[in-house]
């Protein structure tokens, strides 16, 4: 199957409009040495051949529409309401690109403009631009407008900020001058007192997640605090649902705050396509890398948007760029405008009380089992880490749930080496009771 | 085009204005008029030194950014906040209110190397052709 | 009709989604999360029911022009149909609803899958191996640029200098800046295509690698791209191809033949998956067999007849992703090709060649195109001449849009004057061309007759032209929150 409309007929009679007798001719510029023969690429399949195959591969996977699971580790599924897709799936919405042309792009120019103002709500931070590609280069491009904006060469990253994003940090900077250092967490959240020791006034920044990787809440107001006392840029990484509830990164003084926004409204999809959300406060505005989208009038002097305070980006600025960045994920980022819409300041409660509760609820539960104990004693939102003892070893935790037809829980030795017999549990909205309690007695029977 | 005279001038499209302590600097009626609509101008902080023919402020149009470059060597002593604060200031009076900032130049000697309000004309008009 | 801010829409009390009723008991707040980490005030959303957003969400939805309603031809973006196939198979649960953690027993057909479009990718382009992390075009180049600056340091040397043609896309000078290259410009010669005497006098051995576009952002091919490999080989730099353009070369050319050492592909112009208003999209790099060690992990890879995640090579340069890139996006792609396969993308790059050498047999008397042999999949004219009428090519952009065509890409490359670059696919048909060519032709009509309308323009939209100036000087990026906190001090 192929989408080329014209017909062999067609393309013969445009091959005598340009003036040329076949279409070999057109490909006079491409040396004769260079022209491929054959592609080695398998032949055409049909529609339905084509479902056949990928209905095949599809079945093969565990999927977590139906599977209860408590896997989380940066990757959060959630409840996507049926809106979301219906109106996501509109050609209107998929097929146009970067609205260049504000005026045959006003519908995408507004719900960027509205999905600025509702990450910017929900943060509580006074810019947010139109997304980054993940949460992952968020952090990074976070760490580098940090390390332009001070003019300083040193990066504070905690060790509770996720791994992942932590290397592409790595990646992002190496080859630069600025150097990135670990701060240490004790009892499964970030030492304040390293951070003390470690602050200086060569601090570009300071990076901490909240809830952090082990699911523990992280003193961010206090890391902000002592950030700011020499100097430095606090960027912090929230994990929007926890907004429901939890202090919002414009309230404890975070300079850019920076978020992974697939759990909101759209599918894990084996952890992408992501949202970078990016906020900052308006003092950095002109530094912020990717598309922001702008309220102005036009020449009728009627309400209108339009990209604007591109002088930052790539195509005008070149090498001198904020970021290299183009294309974001806008896409997505209509999918959480309309799921923002949708919740509304109650439902983001409402939304965020049930994880909390249902973590909460899986925890103590859990923690009936003899051979689990609490890693750390901290306050937790919706996923919390637990230890179990020697004899059982966590590979066979995933395996007892597995059976189950339950996805288990990740395991943080190859991420924490200090944490052989960790596992992070998360709990959503998405977990009932009776998985929880299923999960527990299957475990209670066999480990 | 207006290019006063008393005026020193760059290739680059800067004026400066030569006075007991320090120069003031800005950009010419041409430049203004091919940047169009200035939208947003950075300038650099008081204190800093300044080589000639080195970027030491930015000027932005909607769809392009270009660097100011010092016409002589220095120290910034002053900058204009208001063109800061409305950026079309430079675009209604550019050799007047629309002043970027001022230096205390250190090599006095550059300053026969800029161009004169005639020199200046006659390379806007070579560049015309 | 303009369409009100969905907070606008908003009534307080309204809900437009809810959970069930909880089936847990309710955790005591106070006690379960300290008063600091607790959130005082709720945040300045909509309060809007289903239906508010739907209708809201439909009617701007019809404000868009998009590929699925009109004509796109912004050029080098490759605005072809995107299959509707390849969303049912993208949301199939099986591949939208699996977690990256997963152990890999229980995700075998996603990892078949991506295996197998390593393979396909590696048959089309020519090179040996693939990374498919990178998100978009931009961060796959930031990737390859990597790999070379990885590649020279390997031999423990460093290298700055980072040669990129004057034609090149913005991104390209500002992922080599990102990656702490010096960006050195070559000239493009009055062919077009790249000055081979130009890029021999910056050819120092300095130079890291040279990061070009086959064809080029003005349609045209590279015809000494072999000669030009050569002469980088020869001091051991490498050639890097942006492959934004990859769609001219289906069934032509392979980079791997070229001398092209690395290349990113984007999958969402080649691979027709959507480009969403902006993303997501996919942008593979592709290496050539002496650097497979260098991509970054981890890699997928077959064991026996398992499939699993290989930590990748010990010299990768590091991850770019959080996860593994996109694959909802790398899902569509890999429907695209298979739907397709070797007569059809054979037949896609042919077809998309004739198209737009027909647009420019039928436009260039009226829209000079100053490099004027045929071109690839693209074309760039200059409007400089309507200067004369007070006419600007943003002005004729605008116009089309009166037309019923979404405009071109403008002003870009930048060695063109008022450029227009334009870009038909081949997903378009001769009638849909031939409208395009009348619209084109009215213009230039009107410029004479009536230059106003064209200066106005657009007037038959839902809003006049829209004023950047006002949106530069006063950002508004934001509804303004009533009752918005005052910000507390950290």
């Amino acid at each position: 199957m192929d989408y080329a409309p014209n017909t062999d007929q067609q393309l013969e009679e445009m091959l005598r409009t340009i003036g040329v007798s076949s279409f070999e001719d057109l490909l006079a510029s491409v040396p004769e040495h260079l022209r491929t023969r054959r592609l080695s690429v398998p032949q055409g399949l049909s529609e339905p051949e084509v479902l056949r195959l990928a209905g095949g591969l599809a079945g093969q996977n565990r999927s977590l529409e139906d599977a209860p699971a408590f896997l989380g580790a940066g990757c959060y599924a959630h409840t996507i309401p049926t809106v979301v897709d219906a109106l996501a799936a509109r050609g209107e919405w998929l097929t146009p690109y970067t609205p260049y042309q504000a005026e045959a792009s006003q519908g995408i120019l507004q719900a960027i403009y509205e999905f600025q103002s509702m990450v910017c709500a929900l943060f509580e931070m006074e810019v947010a631009n139109a997304s980054l590609y993940d949460g992952a280069s968020s952090l990074a491009e976070a760490a580098i407008l940090a390390l332009r904006a001070s003019g300083r060469p040193r990066v504070l990253v905690s060790e509770g900020v996720h791994p992942h994003a932590r290397q592409v940090l790595g990646t992002y900077v190496r080859g630069s001058d600025a150097a990135i250092q670990e701060l240490p967490t004790v009892n499964g959240v970030t030492d304040l007192e390293a951070l003390s020791k470690a602050a200086g006034d060569d601090l570009a920044c300071v990076v901490l997640q909240q809830p952090n990787v082990f699911g523990c809440l992280e003193p961010m107001a206090q890391a902000a605090a002592m950030t700011h006392r020499v100097g430095g840029l606090f960027v912090a990484s929230a994990y929007p649902v926890s907004l429901g509830l939890l202090q919002p990164p414009g309230a404890y003084g975070a300079d850019i705050a920076v978020g992974e926004g697939r759990c909101l409204g759209s599918p894990p999809a084996y952890g992408g396509p992501g949202l970078g959300l990016f906020t900052t406060t308006a003092a950095l505005l002109r530094r912020i890398p990717g598309r922001l989208a702008g309220c102005t009038v036009d020449a009728a002097r009627a309400r209108s948007f339009t990209l604007t305070l591109q002088t930052r980006e790539q195509h005008i600025r070149r090498e001198r760029a904020t970021s290299n960045i183009c294309t974001n994920e806008g896409w997505l980022a209509l999918r959480a405008t309309i799921f923002m819409s949708l919740l509304g300041p109650e439902g983001f409660r409402d939304l965020a009380r049930s994880n909390c509760d249902r973590a909460h609820y899986a925890r103590e539960r859990l923690l009936e089992l003899p051979w689990l104990r609490p890693a750390f004693g901290q306050p937790f939102f919706n996923e919390f880490t637990l230890v179990s003892d020697e004899r059982v070893a966590p590979q066979a935790v995933l395996r007892v749930l597995a059976k189950q037809g339950i996805v288990g829980p990740w395991p943080l030795a190859s991420w924490y080496p200090a944490l052989p017999h960790g596992l992070l549990w998360c709990v959503t909205e998405r977990l009932s009771r009776e998985a929880i309690d299923r999960a527990v007695e299957a475990l209670r029977g066999a480990c | 085009m207006e290019i006063p005279d008393g005026l020193f001038y760059t290739k680059t499209h800067e004026w400066a204005r030569r006075e007991a302590q320090e120069t003031v600097v800005g950009i010419t009626a041409h430049a203004q008029d091919e940047l169009r609509d200035i939208v947003f101008i950075e300038l650099p902080k008081v204190g800093r030194t300044v080589s000639r023919g080195q970027p030491a402020a930015v000027i932005e149009s909607v769809k392009a950014a270009f660097d100011i470059y010092a016409p002589v060597s220095g120290t910034i002593t002053r900058v204009n906040d208001a063109v800061v604060q409305s950026p079309q200031a430079v675009n209604q009076d550019c050799y007047g209110q629309g002043w970027l900032f001022a230096v205390a130049p250190s090599t006095p000697a550059e300053f026969a190397t800029l161009l004169s309000s005639a020199d200046y004309a006659s390379v806007l008009k070579a560049a015309s052709h | 009709m303009a369409e009100p801010l969905i907070i606008e829409r908003s009534v307080p009390g309204r809900r437009g989604f809810r959970l069930p009723p909880s089936d847990v008991p309710a955790v005591d707040l106070e006690q379960a999360l300290p008063a600091e980490a607790r959130r005082t005030q709720a945040p300045h959303l909509p309060e809007v029911s289903e239906f508010d957003v739907v209708r809201h969400v439909t009617r701007l939805s019809q404000l868009n022009f998009a590929v699925d309603t009109h004509f796109y031809p912004l050029g080098s973006c490759t605005m072809k149909y995107n299959p509707k196939l390849n969303e049912r198979v993208a949301a199939l649960p099986g591949f939208a609803w699996t977690h990256p953690l997963q152990p890999a027993g229980e995700v075998q057909g996603l990892l078949q899958l991506l295996f197998e479009l390593e393979q396909l990718l590696c048959g089309l382009t020519g090179m040996s191996r693939f990374t498919l992390q990178p998100a978009a075009g931009s961060q796959g180049e930031l990737a390859g640029l990597k790999i070379i600056a990885a590649y020279h340091q390997a031999k423990r040397r460093r290298r700055s200098t980072m040669l990129i043609p004057d034609s090149a896309h913005g991104t390209n000078p500002a992922s080599a800046a990102l990656s702490g290259f010096q960006v050195v410009q070559v000239r493009s010669g009055p062919e077009g295509v790249i000055d081979v005497k130009d890029l021999k006098q910056h050819l120092t051995d300095d130079v890291a690698g040279f990061m070009l576009t086959n064809p080029n952002t003005l349609g045209l091919f590279e015809s000494n791209i072999t000669t030009i490999s050569g002469l980088l080989h020869e001091r051991d730099a490498l050639v890097y191809m942006d492959g934004a353009n990859m769609n001219a070369l289906l069934g032509i050319a392979r980079p791997g033949e070229m001398g092209v050492d690395l290349l990113q592909l984007n999958l969402h112009k080649t691979f027709s998956t959507p480009h969403g208003g902006g993303g997501p999209g996919s942008g593979p790099v592709g290496v050539a067999e002496r650097l497979k060690d260098f991509l970054p992990g981890p890699q997928v890879c077959r064991r026996g007849r398992r499939y699993a995640w290989d930590r990748g090579g010990r010299r990768g340069v590091g991850r770019v992703h959080g996860f593994y890139g996109n694959v909802g996006v790398l899902v569509r792609a890999y429907t695209y090709i298979r739907s397709l396969g070797r007569e059809g993308l054979e037949r896609a790059g042919r077809t998309a060649i004739i198209n737009a050498n027909y647009l420019k047999a039928n436009l260039q008397d009226l829209y000079p195109v100053p490099y004027g042999r045929f071109c690839m999949h693209e074309f760039v004219c200059t409007l400089k001449h309507l200067k004369a009428q007070g006419v600007t090519a943003m002005d004729v952009a605008k116009r089309l849009l009166d037309y019923g065509c979404y405009a071109p890409t403008v002003y870009f490359p930048l060695i063109v004057d008022e450029a227009f670059m334009i870009e038909p696919t081949e997903t378009e048909s001769k009638e849909t061309l031939d409208e395009f060519i009348r619209a084109m032709r009215a213009i230039a009509d009107e410029v004479r007759t009536a230059p106003d309308r064209v200066r106005q323009a657009p007037q038959r939209l839902t809003v006049r032209r829209v004023d950047e100036v006002k949106a530069a000087r006063e950002p508004n990026l934001r509804w303004s929150e009533v009752g918005e906190p005052a910000r507390r001090a950290g």
